[in-house]
């Protein structure tokens, strides 16, 4: 099922949590909503799912209005950040739950409800946690607990909020596959809220990127990372470096390149911000044509890439680089060491934009 | 500063052994002076003339009417009480709404208002000469020196208990059960009846406890409202002063045993919601 979301916006008293939102998410896609918190995303997620209603626009479900209808009303599958599991029911009841509370006419008999229940708990790998209470669960399994909840009531649109912040790393990634697995499998229509830009760009199938009560930017995992619209979506996306300059005849000296900038991107000359990401710097041992003068502050070593920090000469700002293995072996770099850097290529956005 | 807070509750822990000695003596000196004595003279006194006397204290018919009535009144105050703690604390702990911090400190009002006070605002308010007194006298209510008072002056210093309870234990909760509930499918009334209330229970029940142990041995406000007309609305802790005032000792201890009967057996029940409470909130 579609869901389409118009010109919404909704203030809290004074505050506009979102403001003139407007979103189409195609049947059977994984969208992440991404910002920093506050930005609106929860808010948003929290209208799709008619817990709060909007202060205007409207929100669609397969072409339907739905604006005015309850929680209730909807049947979405609803998974919250913190599980939000009924804590004296036991893992069956919990995911009986939905089954149970139909209108007589519609409620499915009781051996039946046994049987999708069970098969909702294999689904989740938690079919021999069934008589346990939530209290004595994991965090993951809590989880997965409240997915097999969400699903027994055979929703056709999922919104997680968060569905990974309480969980520690290797969990989180665990479920993250399995979820996508899920997703593929039951042909749900999923959205989620995250802040973490590694889970939405490793998991959706488009990312929403919002900030400050609007969206910035919508677009596949690697379109909105190679292709940031706005200085704050740069930021936001993968570890950057920022630089204050000044474009003249169309072209900006960063780090010691000078850059051609790509006509459209900068309102003419002036103040500017570049970005170049730690990936795109190149560090050289020896003096170069083009290059500014750094020290290696620190350097790791633990991964497939090494992260260099270092300090630049003049006013001993701190750059971040990221450079192979291999290479940092022909280098031969130490802490303390004078290099010279260089910006392989930058994104400059026009001061004034910001 | 870590340094200086070891140090100190070093000395706290060695404390010399007589000191130790003299507090829990003192503290346990003034638990017997203060509660156990007056509560063993009630039952000495009930039974100094023997079990038989003891027994024909409660042939009297006032006597059982007060019992009645304490138990009426008890019945109708309670769970007015109950209902209105649950809605409070409802919306307290859920909504947010404009007066909420003044309507949190309304319900604390009883606990400082004088029971005696609050007896003459009824009297004021519904008595004959009241504001609104002459009204219900024409449609054959009476509202004071009557049961319908009796009830009012009880739910008014009763009514904190419950909402009391509640609101800590609701706000810690929060909504997203509630949600969840909703989400799935289920109705305001069942989303209250299957995870609501069974989320507050043993928080809900201590309070009921609470109220109906004040409900049913409140002196000073019913004492205003009641007028003390021989059984009709003499309650057990107004008979009690009636009967002790007329040197009927054995009586009015005897009836007096029975409210001390009331406030073990609310100890002990108190005692096994908290332990059973507490089981149930670990983990």
């Amino acid at each position: 099922m579609d869901i389409e979301i118009t010109h919404v916006s909704k203030q809290f008293g004074t505050f506009a949590a979102l403001n003139d939102v407007s979103l189409t998410v195609h049947p059977g896609e994984l969208v992440a909503l991404l910002g920093p918190s506050g930005s609106g995303k929860t808010t948003l997620l929290r209208i799709i799912a008619g817990m709060e209603q909007p202060t205007m626009g409207t929100v669609l479900f397969g072409g339907q209005d739905l604006t005015g209808h309850s929680l209730r009303q909807r049947r979405v599958g609803f998974v919250f950040q913190h599980y939000a599991l009924f804590r004296h029911m036991t893992v069956f009841e919990n995911v009986a739950f939905g089954l149970r509370v139909k209108p007589r006419i519609h409620r499915p008999r009781e051996a039946e409800i046994r049987g999708r229940v069970m098969k909702l708990l294999s689904l989740v790998q938690l079919d021999h946690f069934a008589k346990r209470y939530p209290s004595q669960l994991s965090g993951g399994q809590r989880q997965r607990v409240a997915l097999a909840r969400a699903l027994a009531i055979e929703p056709s649109v999922l919104l997680l909020d968060e569905p990974f912040g309480a969980l520690d790393a290797k969990v989180r990634k665990e479920l993250r596959r399995w979820l996508r697995g899920l997703h593929d499998e039951m042909q749900l229509t999923s959205l989620f809220v995250t802040h973490d830009q590694e889970e939405a760009l490793e998991l959706a199938d488009r990312v929403v990127l919002m900030n400050n009560s609007v969206i910035e930017q919508v677009g596949s995992p690697q379109e909105v990372y190679d292709h940031p619209a706005t200085s704050f979506a740069y930021e936001f996306l993968g570890h950057v470096n920022r630089f204050d300059c000044r474009v003249e005849d169309g072209k900006v000296a960063v780090c010691g390149g000078e850059i051609v900038v790509p006509s459209g991107t900068v309102n003419g000359d002036g103040q500017a911000v570049a970005y170049v990401r730690p990936h795109d710097i190149e560090i050289f041992n020896g003096a170069v044509m083009a290059g500014q003068p750094a020290v290696v502050r620190y350097l790791t070593a633990a991964g497939p890439v090494a992260k260099i920090e270092l300090s630049l000469a003049g006013d001993g700002a701190l750059i971040e680089a990221e450079i192979g293995r291999a290479q940092l072996h022909a280098l031969d770099l130490r802490v303390g060491q004078p290099v010279y850097i260089r910006a392989r290529k930058a994104r400059v956005f026009s001061a004034a934009m910001h | 500063m870590a340094g200086a807070a070891t140090s100190k509750s070093r000395i706290a822990a060695g404390e010399p052994l007589w000191l130790r000695l003299l507090l829990i003596a003192l503290a346990i000196s003034f638990l017997i002076l203060i509660v156990i004595l007056p509560i063993a003279a009630v039952f000495t006194e009930a039974l100094r003339q023997g079990i038989g006397a003891y027994f024909a204290s409660f042939d009297d018919p006032d006597v059982w009417s007060a019992i009645r009535l304490t138990l009426l009144v008890a019945a109708i105050a309670v769970p007015l009480n109950t209902l209105f703690g649950v809605v409070a604390s409802w919306a307290i702990a859920k909504f947010e709404f404009v007066g909420k911090s003044l309507l949190v400190t309304l319900i604390d009002l009883p606990f400082s208002v004088s029971p005696v006070v609050a007896g003459f605002v009824y009297v004021l308010v519904f008595g004959v000469h009241g504001w609104f007194g002459a009204w219900f006298a024409e449609q054959g209510v009476q509202i004071i020196f009557a049961v319908p008072g009796l009830v009012l002056a009880t739910m008014f210093v009763t009514f904190p208990f419950v909402a009391r309870e509640l609101i800590p234990l609701m706000e810690e909760q929060g909504n997203d059960e509630e949600e969840a509930a909703l989400s799935l499918g289920a109705s305001g009334f069942r989303t209250f009846l299957r995870v609501t209330l069974p989320n507050i229970k043993w928080g809900l029940l201590y309070g009921v406890l609470l109220c109906n142990a004040r409900a049913m041995g409140e002196f000073g406000a019913v004492s205003v409202v009641s007028g003390h007309i021989r059984g009709e609305t003499n309650t057990m802790p107004l008979y009690v002063e009636i009967l002790y005032n007329e040197y009927n000792f054995v009586a009015a201890f005897a009836v007096a045993s029975l409210l001390a009967m009331l406030a073990l057996v609310t100890l002990v029940l108190k005692k096994l919601i908290e332990w059973r409470f507490g089981a149930s909130t670990v983990g």
